[in-house]
């Protein structure tokens, strides 16, 4: 890369005078002594560089993230496990109310089928209650027109009789009704 | 690029081609055109300086919010971190995470090195081996001292391998002991070769796209080059940590 021709004065055993190289450069021991000298401080200064700064921060990061990772997928597990026993406990709370309703459904039923036999024998004794009552009264209607089938009786025979002309002998007519009625 | 003066290499091909595939890997004073000394400030000095402040712009700036949540740049300078600290633990085991740091200079360094050297322009540190030499020095005498620091005598086993039969053993511990030592050898050479080829290609290439006729094959090569050097860039990186992570595995526990 000799774009600057070096002066004829510097041409040596690895430049000639036009500035090219002569032979390989790589064999120029006139170029030793500089380029170890340089070498030997680049790679001590790096080595400091490295060991002192850059290896341990990336250490500690390469540390820092791991211990990030591992406390992450401990605490993702934790609430994995919360989330499990979350679901068991819901789902035991849902089977405990559904039995639980299942129960209170029964006992109601139960409740409302006793109120319903007791309701049903109260209506049954009333109803009981209510026709004999009326069997009653029936027959009081009966027993009370039976009657008054005999005082009209009694009252159209002497009517009967008046008509006919005869003065009434009440006690003879009562009598013959009362006859009839027996009969 | 300095056509007058290779006029005589042009004409000889009859053409406008001027190859200088070497000249970008030059070190030049970056003030002035002096001699270049141990302490002249160099293009080398330039693009040095441009890894760490990438490295401080990824590695510092990028994580400075330490989110739990990162945002992108924190992600790659992660990634970055959980790359190499994972190679250092699964190929030299727990204790080897103690030279974590050291490892993770080493990668970053010469990932941001590679990847500056691919900016056009450019002057690519580990194309050079004395760059890469003294990488590897570093790893195998760091590597070498650990392992009898660690281990004593015993480091020696590792040379001596006991499950061979016994016969066998002398040679195999001379075979071990010469690669032994052409590590650092291969360890630096790999780095720089590859990547001094694959720029010395591509500069190759630019010189075809002089000729008209074939510049636009060029420039496709040039460009699929270019994305060999993205991959050869990054697995060069990979390739001398995870060989240092080797190596430093046979120094903490030598026997087989």
């Amino acid at each position: 890369m000799a774009t600057e021709p070096i002066t004829e004065e510097l041409a040596g055993v690895c430049v000639d005078s036009h500035g090219s190289a002569v032979g390989m450069p790589q064999l120029c021991g006139d170029w030793i002594g500089n380029q170890v000298f340089w070498l030997i401080i680049t790679l001590v200064v790096i080595y400091f560089i490295l060991a002192r700064v850059a290896l341990p921060r990336i250490a500690s990061v390469l540390a820092e993230r791991q211990g990030t990772i591992t406390n992450d997928i401990a605490a993702a597990e934790e609430l994995k496990a919360k989330a499990q026993d979350a679901e068991a406990a819901y789902e035991k709370a849902l089977a405990d109310a559904r039995a639980e309703a299942q129960t209170i459904a029964q006992k109601t039923r139960d409740v409302i089928k006793a109120d319903l036999d007791v309701e049903m024998a109260k209506a049954d004794a009333q109803i009981a209650a209510k026709a004999a009552e009326s069997e009653q009264a029936i027959a009081g209607i009966r027993d009370s027109a039976l009657a008054n089938v005999e005082v009209v009786a009694k009252d159209t025979a002497a009517a009967i009789v008046a008509a006919l002309g005869v003065t009434a002998d009440e006690a003879r007519v009562n009598a013959a009704v009362d006859s009839q009625l027996k009969g | 690029m300095a056509t007058e003066t290779h006029g005589a290499e042009a004409a000889a091909e009859g053409s406008a081609l001027v190859f200088h595939p070497m000249d970008q890997f030059i070190v030049k004073p970056l003030f002035g055109n002096g001699d270049v000394g141990m302490f002249t400030i160099t293009n080398v000095t330039l693009w040095l300086f441009l890894a760490i402040v990438s490295v401080v712009l990824l590695m510092v700036l990028g994580t400075s919010r330490r989110a739990i949540v990162p945002s992108r740049s924190q992600s790659i300078a992660e990634l970055a971190y959980g790359f190499v600290h994972k190679m250092v633990e699964d190929v030299a085991g727990k204790d080897g995470l103690k030279y974590f740091p050291y490892i993770m200079t080493l990668f970053l360094f010469i990932v941001f090195a590679n990847f500056l050297g691919l900016i056009p322009m450019s002057f690519t540190t580990t194309s050079h081996f004395a760059v890469t030499v003294v990488l590897a020095l570093a790893v195998f005498l760091t590597v070498t001292i650990l392992g009898f620091v660690k281990n004593g005598a015993s480091f020696l086993g590792l040379f001596w391998v006991a499950s061979a039969p016994l016969a066998l053993r002398p040679v195999l511990a001379v075979i071990e002991l010469i690669s032994y030592f052409v590590r650092p050898v291969s360890h630096s050479i790999r780095l720089a070769g590859n990547v001094m080829a694959g720029h010395a290609v591509i500069k190759v290439f630019a010189g075809f796209a002089a000729i008209a006729a074939i510049s636009p094959i060029s420039v496709i090569a040039i460009t699929a080059m270019y994305g060999l050097e993205v991959l050869v860039a990054f697995i060069q990186a990979y390739v001398f940590t995870i060989l240092t992570c080797v190596y430093l595995k046979d120094a903490l526990h030598p026997h087989h």
